[in-house]
């Protein structure tokens, strides 16, 4: 993410810091810095610019978002405040900070894994990605493409086994899945890769 | 799509006009170019609109939930590219999506064919979706490296999203198709009804040739390789046969639509066409 100039004006600086704590209305546990999509705060001539990249094509917080980072620099006395939209690069979970992904584990939101140069995943697996009893079956080898995908090895973000099978392959939000700890039993979410 | 909670307009002129029944359709005349994306983003729109029939009434709630989140995101796919291209034009995306005549979408005939309040099961869901998946997931990946740096924007977020979307599907054609002999049944059945309306997606006409030209993405026809080495092996996965393609060829990415598109419009524009300018 867009790294805090320790050279900012002040009142850049206290733009972060305001930031740093408006919460995802969707995953009230991060903010938006935590998430990774401030990209950039701009002192213009006429405003306080907020550079913003959307997460999913069709997230429908992106607005409250951006209406809620609006409220908070303005209630901070920062303003007038504009918040604008930087589509490329692509917001990737990658972005979410290292602070982000402990919030989100305490939260009981297992966090995203690495999401490589190309792939959305963790993991790839050419068996039945969300049946762990019924799986490859040895007629699904040999160039197969790389379709189906789901995250593996994902942590319980409770008792922290890797015992962990895929209930859903979506959840509450578009950016979730849903999870179930083999060890401990408890049903969990985890916030997919992309 | 305008999720802003302006309250309906209460002056008495404003009242006027929401009182009325009907709205104009607007008149919108496409540049090749504008086509070509509209296309996409009338793919993505009107696909949706079928996903979205299976809302409380998938098989199972993780379905129900599973394949609304997959028209959420061709919703927002649909927004950026009629916002986009709309911009270009002078209308908005609410008028592009609720305000134009049948004949003026463009959509590929696949994605309007009639969804589950017509009668078609889970089966024919689950395909039509990973035909379409997969064809937009190569497209996306295309238009990434496209001379508009918006739609290369644009496509950058949905290549990722349709990865997704194909993945998801994938898992369900190989249950359904190695499933039970009623499953694969219904899948082959499905199979050997959309996949005619698949030759659409890879013929290249005028449109394509111009957005080619220009940088502005693949000609269709170049897509198909990709798309077969995708598609192919969960097929053979899930123990179906590719059907053999035969002279038919449908044409709503021409904005000559199937009987079907009508009422899908009818519901989809009500609202708007019956609370002109309408906000929630």
């Amino acid at each position: 993410m867009a790294a805090h100039d320790p050279v900012a004006s002040p009142r850049i600086a206290h733009a972060w810091r305001v930031l740093h704590e408006v919460l995802d209305p969707e995953v009230p546990a991060i903010s938006v810095t935590d998430l990774g999509i401030v990209r950039d705060v701009i002192e213009r001539a006429d405003a306080l610019e907020v550079v913003v990249t959307p997460t999913y094509s069709g997230c429908p917080a992106t607005e409250v978002i951006e209406q809620a980072i609006s409220e908070a620099i303005d209630a901070a006395g920062l303003g007038p405040v504009r918040v604008t939209q930087r589509r490329a690069p692509a917001w990737t979970t990658d972005w979410i900070t290292p602070e982000g992904r402990e919030k989100l584990r305490a939260y009981g939101i297992a966090p995203p894994g690495s999401c490589g140069p190309d792939s959305p995943s963790e993991g790839r697996t050419r068996g039945l990605a969300s049946s762990p009893s019924g799986g490859s079956d040895g007629r699904s080898v040999g160039g197969v493409y790389p379709v189906r995908l789901m995250a593996r090895n994902v942590a319980c973000p409770r008792c922290g086994s890797a015992q962990t099978e895929r209930l859903s392959a979506f959840g509450s939000t578009a950016c979730k899945s849903l999870y179930r700890c083999i060890a401990c039993r408890e049903p969990f979410e985890h916030f997919k890769p992309i | 799509m305008n999720t802003s909670f302006a309250p309906l307009p209460t002056t008495a002129s404003k009242s006027a006009s929401v009182a009325s029944t009907t709205t104009e359709s607007i008149v919108f005349a496409p540049t090749p170019q504008q086509a070509y994306l509209m296309r996409i983003g009338d793919t993505c729109l009107i696909h949706a609109q079928r996903l979205a029939e299976w809302s409380g009434h998938a098989p199972i709630l993780e379905e129900d939930i599973a394949l609304t989140n997959l028209a959420l995101d061709l919703v927002g796919q649909a927004r950026a590219l009629l916002t986009h291209v709309g911009a270009q034009a002078g209308f908005d995306e609410d008028q592009l999506a609720f305000l134009r005549n049948e004949r003026d979408f463009l959509n590929v005939t696949l994605a309007e064919l009639p969804g589950r309040k017509a009668g078609r099961d889970f089966a024919d869901a689950i395909v039509r979706n990973f035909l379409l998946a997969a064809w937009m997931n190569v497209l996306w990946a295309r238009l990434e490296a496209s001379s508009d740096a918006e739609i290369a924007a644009i496509a950058g977020k949905a290549v990722k999203e349709s990865r997704y979307h194909v993945a998801h599907a994938a898992d369900w054609l190989v249950r359904l198709g190695d499933g039970t002999d009623e499953s694969a049944r219904r899948t082959r059945q499905a199979l050997d009804r959309l996949w005619p309306y698949t030759a659409e997606l890879f013929e290249t006409d005028a449109i394509d040739t111009a957005a080619a030209e220009a940088g502005l993405g693949p000609l269709r026809v170049a897509l198909q390789a990709e798309w077969r080495a995708v598609v192919e092996p969960m097929f053979a996965e899930a123990g179906l046969k590719v059907p053999a393609t035969g002279a038919f060829r449908s044409t709503g990415s021409k904005g000559v639509h199937s009987e079907h598109m009508g009422y899908l419009l009818a519901e989809m524009q009500t609202l708007q066409r019956s609370f002109p300018g309408g906000q929630w």
